[in-house]
């Protein structure tokens, strides 16, 4: 009903600007046409000075209530961050600068050059002089920023430094695999028809005998704080691309084609939480290449922590080799025994429990 | 001297032709098979505006989604059915409606709606053709249009839904038949449209580049035309020479979905399904092909608005464009550099740097022709007598709003920014401000200006005025906003931010985008309104020139039969843009040129 109502109301409001429309074309044939059209161009005109000043106001506003939200608004979490972000503010102040004076001249002209019958407009077809000078003054500062940008592209995109440590990141839909190397530092190969997504999630190939030691896990991975990151990255199915806002950086993770990306944490995520002044916040990893119909579910965690806790967490980790093949765990066959020892208990207990209640 | 004499005795004998056959104009001929340049064009105009409603219908209805994802709207699951299950839209609907926007708003809308629409209309009778080069390719380019738009549209009734895998339709996602329920036969019926629709493209483009060239009427130099047609012969070239290399993509496409092989796969393992056998293929090959087109697409949509927005600038300043050899060589030198950019799409794809740094730099050369280009639409401004017409007002918002995408551009083109802002909200707000809105406002413009020409008939101006204020500040309170997602790291294309700590921030502002964004949807179905109301029962229009312009169309007759002009085609002595010269209000290009006058 309430439906049918505000249909009902939406419509009406759309024949009452028409009809209000149209009785103006009448009053304007009315009180001559020239005359309604002049006054018509005066408030335009007005408004295009109206929009200038509400505009610009509105971009004050506007900042005011979002700048707080930006990632600009606090220091960045990687050293990579600190070079974007202050790529960001110089292209924020050059652009800044263009737009204000651009936008201005657009609608103080309209405004100033308004029809009126005493002006004789000025014939000026052609001016070499200044065709040049709006040519070279783009042409140079642009110039100023593409070296700048180049220099930060060329680090990003240049060689991790000896000391990074190496991550291999796996992306499926929808969710993310992590792989460490573990004590050997260097990855087992792998292919991609020996992926089980029970136990051997990326396909590592267990006869390697640099996998037996690789460790695997999902949604979430540790990095040490101040020590460079290296991931490799590839995707299991379609493309995805692992989105590190807070870090600034992004990169495709294409099936079949790995790409790399490294940085520098600066932070740990605890740290980061006295900064933002946010307790519940983490480093999250969004997909940010549309991958399917859980594509904005598709997060990942990055624990920024000392070099202690990371050791600490390293030590708890089992090597993905012996959850694939548990009768090939040293420590798994103990358990065994032990469950083993247990089970006999229990069957041991149960039959006292029958006895006695017979 | 022979050559004009061979085309006078061409455009004779047309006319005669023509003469001949206006007698037998049945419905069937005059409507729908029609061969008139003039009726093709309102044809496309027409089937653009059916797609600009339904396209912005999707984006009301997945803003809807993103401003209250917790409320439900019941009367949704009695329109959508089980996609929008409990009055909610699914991810499924959601990723079909944001895919299907832009497919339809890129291609139907701002390809074949505003460039078919005006270079059909305004070629001919601005360089002074009784028709294009050849009006029954041209209407087979319609048909073709048509046909990809039923394909299209029937895509949206299968069972498993429309394509969704966003309207770049990268592999392996749209090649995979088991990695989305869009990409079964919801991508083989877009696959279809799209190529149906690039068939369209090239029968017309080769068209408007043959009549460019070749139909000119005596004394039309290339050097005469007007900006607009310059601008649609750049725009032609583009689609010609760009679209065939995104069909060929789209044919492996075709084949690595259907016939099982490997262009675009390799080492894949889907979930549910198990590896597939294919090897050794690239899925980035794709990605060059279809920004191959994709990005000089971004200028066969914005070459055309530029055109317009140049010539209903000069005219309603009563002043010449400023520095017209200047920007015919900044379109052509956009035309030139578009081709040499496409992959600033990829720089996240893992592409070599040093590939990269090229693109950096050709990137933002393209600042330079654009600024040129904007510096000249303001000085054209500037000490001019300007026309407030619903035209004039939407070329000036055209300028606006291409000087605050086109800023932003600059950050976007740079690599190592874009590292950052790739596939965030500020991509979205970037490229809806530079190519979507303001082609749209180019495209509003052409409409508001030869409307009068098309229908012989005005448009209800106080409904032109209402309709761009509103659009223009609604453009900018949608849009603005979401520079500062982008800046937060909002990812585009998610159906729901509520479990990111980093996003959920946003959804007060996400609410008042969405609600901005249906006023302004609402505010353009009074366009609509104005426009069919005005076809049939506008103010008739008495004065056969009534811009007091000086281009050749407002020679014709107010409503010109097929042939345009009755008699003999007018002559043509001087550029169109002597306004306001040597005192004289407007000098139209028929006009000689006097004695004592220095000509331009």
């Amino acid at each position: 009903m309430s439906l049918y109502l505000s249909i009902a109301i939406i419509a009406l409001i759309y024949v009452v600007i028409f009809q209000i429309a149209k009785a103006s074309e009448y009053v304007s044939i009315l009180k001559g046409e020239e005359n309604s059209r002049k006054q018509n161009n005066k408030i335009n005109g007005f408004l295009m000075i109206a929009f200038l000043v509400l505009g610009f106001v509105g971009v004050y506003v506007c900042n005011d209530m979002l700048f707080s939200k930006t990632l600009l608004a606090h220091d960045a979490a990687s050293l990579q961050g600190e070079r974007v972000d202050q790529m960001l503010w110089i292209t924020l102040i050059i652009t800044g600068i263009v737009f204000v004076i651009t936008q201005f001249l657009l609608f103080w002209f309209s405004y100033k050059y308004q029809e009126n019958e005493n002006r004789k407009v000025f014939f000026f077809a052609h001016s070499t002089k200044l065709e040049l000078i709006w040519t070279a003054i783009p042409a140079i500062t642009l110039t100023v920023l593409v070296i700048f940008g180049l220099r930060n592209w060329f680090y990003f995109t240049g060689d991790a430094p000896k000391n990074a440590m190496v991550v291999e990141v796996t992306g499926k839909q929808f969710g993310w695999i992590f792989r460490y190397p573990g004590k050997d530092a260097v990855f087992g190969k792998k292919y991609y028809r020996n992926i089980d997504p029970a136990t051997n999630s990326v396909g590592i190939i267990w006869d390697d005998k640099f996998a037996q030691d690789d460790i695997l896990t999902e949604q979430t991975m540790y990095v040490v704080k101040g020590q460079p990151v290296k991931l490799i990255i590839g995707s299991r199915d379609v493309i995805h691309d692992v989105g590190l806002s807070a870090f600034r950086l992004k990169m495709d993770a294409v099936p079949g084609i790995p790409t790399t990306m490294w940085f520098t944490p600066k932070y740990t995520t605890k740290e980061m939480r006295e900064i933002t002044g946010n307790p519940n916040y983490t480093y999250e990893i969004s997909c940010d290449q549309l991958c399917g119909n859980g594509h904005y579910s598709m997060k990942g965690v990055i624990e920024v922590v000392e070099q202690e806790e990371y050791d600490l967490w390293m030590a708890k980790q089992k090597p993905q080799y012996f959850v694939a093949n548990p009768d090939k765990d040293p420590e798994a066959a103990k358990a065994a025994q032990a469950a083993d020892a247990d089970k006999a208990n229990t069957k041991d207990s149960t039959a006292k429990a029958a006895t006695a209640k017979m | 001297m022979s050559h004009e004499a061979a085309l006078h005795a061409h455009e004779s004998h047309g006319h005669d032709d023509h003469g001949h056959h206006e007698h037998h104009d049945t419905f069937l001929t005059k409507y729908v098979f029609s061969q008139d340049h003039k009726m093709i064009a309102k044809q496309f105009l027409i089937t653009g505006m059916v797609w600009a409603v339904l396209g912005g219908l999707m984006s009301v209805l997945f803003r809807l989604q993103l401003g209250y994802p917790e409320a439900s709207f019941p009367w949704l699951e009695s329109i959508l059915g089980k996609w929008a299950k409990g009055g909610q839209i699914t991810p499924e609907a959601y990723y079909a409606l944001v895919t299907t926007h832009g497919t339809v708003l890129v291609f139907f809308v701002l390809t074949a709606g505003l460039s078919g629409t005006f270079a059909n209309f305004l070629i001919p009778l601005q360089i002074g053709a009784r028709d294009m080069a050849s009006p029954f390719m041209n209407m087979l380019s319609y048909w073709f249009f048509l046909t990809a738009s039923i394909v299209m549209l029937s895509s949206l009734f299968v069972e498993t839904g429309p394509f969704s895998g966003g309207w770049v339709a990268y592999p392996p996602l749209s090649a995979l038949h088991d990695a989305s329920p869009g990409s079964k036969s919801g991508m083989d019926l877009w696959i279809i449209s799209m190529a149906l629709f690039v068939v369209s493209s090239l029968l017309g483009g080769l068209n408007y580049i043959a009549t460019i060239l070749n139909m000119r009427t005596k004394g039309m130099s290339m050097t005469r035309l007007p900006l607009t047609i310059w601008a649609l012969f750049f725009t032609a070239v583009l689609g010609v020479l760009s679209f065939p290399v995104l069909l060929s993509g789209f044919i492996l496409l075709i084949f690595d979905r259907n016939f099982g092989t490997s262009f675009y796969l390799s080492d894949i393992f889907v979930n549910g399904v198990g590896a597939l056998s294919n090897e050794g293929g690239s899925a980035i090959l794709y990605q060059h092909l279809f920004w191959f087109l994709g990005h000089p697409e971004v200028y066969i949509i914005l070459l055309p608005a530029m055109g317009m927005v140049s010539e209903i600038l000069s005219v309603n300043s009563r002043k010449p464009i400023f520095g017209y050899m200047a920007m015919l060589g900044s379109l052509f030198a956009i035309a030139v550099l578009a081709f040499l950019v496409w992959a600033h799409h990829m720089f996240v794809t893992g592409l070599n740097p040093f590939l990269g740094s090229v693109f950096v730099l050709l990137t933002l050369l393209i600042a330079v022709p654009s600024a040129i280009k904007v510096f000249n639409w303001l000085t054209t401004l500037w000490r001019g007598n300007i026309r407030f017409t619903p035209g004039m007002l939407f070329a000036i918002g055209f300028v606006s709003l291409f000087i605050s995408g086109g800023l932003t551009g600059i950050w976007l083109g740079n690599a190592a920014l874009d590292i950052h802002l790739h596939d965030t909200y500020f991509v979205i707000a970037h490229f809806h401000i530079v190519m979507g809105v303001a082609s749209m406002f180019g495209m509003f413009a052409g409409v508001y200006h030869w409307f009068p020409k098309m229908y012989g008939r005005h448009l209800n101006n106080s409904l032109g005025y209402f309709h761009f204020w509103v659009t223009l500040a609604g453009a900018y309170m949608i849009f603005w906003p979401m520079h500062y997602e982008g800046l937060a790291g909002m990812p585009r294309r998610y159906f729901d931010f509520s479990i990111w700590e980093s996003f959920k921030q946003f959804a007060e502002l996400n609410r008042f985008i969405s609600t901005v964004a249906m006023i302004v949807f609402a505010a353009q179905l009074l366009f609509l309104i104005n426009f069919f109301y005005s076809i049939f029962k506008g103010r008739k229009v008495t004065d056969p020139n009534p811009w007091k312009s000086n281009t050749l169309e407002w020679t014709t007759p107010i409503n010109p039969g097929h042939g345009n002009w009755p008699g003999e085609i007018p002559e043509v002595h001087r550029w169109p843009y002597d306004y306001g010269k040597d005192g004289v209000d407007f000098i139209p290009q028929t006009t000689p040129v006097g004695e004592h006058e220095s000509s331009h």
